[in-house]
């Protein structure tokens, strides 16, 4: 058994589809019980939404699917990787009515990637890079 | 998943739960490349110890060996494996359990 590459998660809620959706795709929802501090969100697919924390923590988000009442998906960085780092996960909201409430199904997958061999060389090469530019600084600074 | 992912992750996790490494590593993370002589004088271990847990840990991948002053061998820390690390405790730390209290405590309001 490997580790987990998603997260899934069901529960069910007592109110229906269209205030659950407004809960999660609008400012005032996700920056009341996502984000403590507020949040921003231009809501279509390729739009994106940051949430930020009373901590001083902030999440930036992109938004790939809107599928008002029923499908909510984005990808977002995976913490603790440096923010230039091309791996993010992605977090898709489903709602199905269910009576008068809402059956709401969270699934964040992407946790299993490997960094893409272009990005590892890339990133080598950047701290490779670093070290010899402060080799060049010094050269430079020795030949003033 | 690709099958090679949690053999990198465990390598990184077994060097972390030895506390001789832990301070090498420390040490290579917060003051750069550094010979077995220059951690030595750094950390409370001979540096024989050091010498074979640097070793140990180029094995892994977790440190590579470059050429430095006067023909003496640097380790430098490679990050690639850590980030590989840090995904499995990424999805162990992501708080969904919590996260969907709060939505439906907000909702519920």
């Amino acid at each position: 058994m490997g580790f987990p590459d998603r997260i899934e998660r069901t529960v069910e809620i007592a109110h229906p589809p269209a205030k659950v959706w407004a809960a999660l795709t609008t400012a005032g929802g996700l920056g009341t019980w996502f984000g403590d501090k507020g949040a921003t969100i231009d809501l279509r697919p390729g739009g994106t939404a940051q949430m930020t924390w009373t901590s001083g923590d902030q999440a930036d988000m992109r938004i790939e699917r809107v599928e008002e009442p029923r499908v909510f998906g984005f990808t977002w960085h995976i913490y603790g990787l440096p923010a230039d780092d091309s791996r993010r996960t992605y977090v898709e909201f489903t709602l199905e009515p269910v009576g008068a409430g809402t059956r709401l199904t969270v699934v964040e997958s992407g946790f299993a990637q490997l960094p893409d061999d272009a990005h590892r060389k890339a990133y080598d090469g950047n701290t490779e890079g670093w070290a010899s530019e402060l080799g060049d600084l010094v050269d430079y600074l020795n030949a003033a | 998943m690709p099958p090679d992912i949690e053999a990198i992750a465990e390598q990184v996790f077994v060097a972390l739960a030895d506390p001789t490494r832990r301070g090498i590593l420390a040490a290579l993370a917060s003051g750069g490349p550094a010979t077995a002589t220059d951690l030595a004088d750094r950390l409370p271990i001979t540096r024989q110890a050091i010498a074979k847990h640097l070793n140990l840990l180029a094995d892994a991948g977790l440190v590579t060996a470059e050429p430095g002053e006067r023909r003496r061998v640097r380790y430098r820390l490679r990050s690639a494996p850590m980030q590989v690390a840090q995904q499995f405790l990424a999805v162990l730390a992501r708080d969904w359990d919590g996260r969907l209290d709060a939505l439906t405590d907000h909702l519920g309001r």
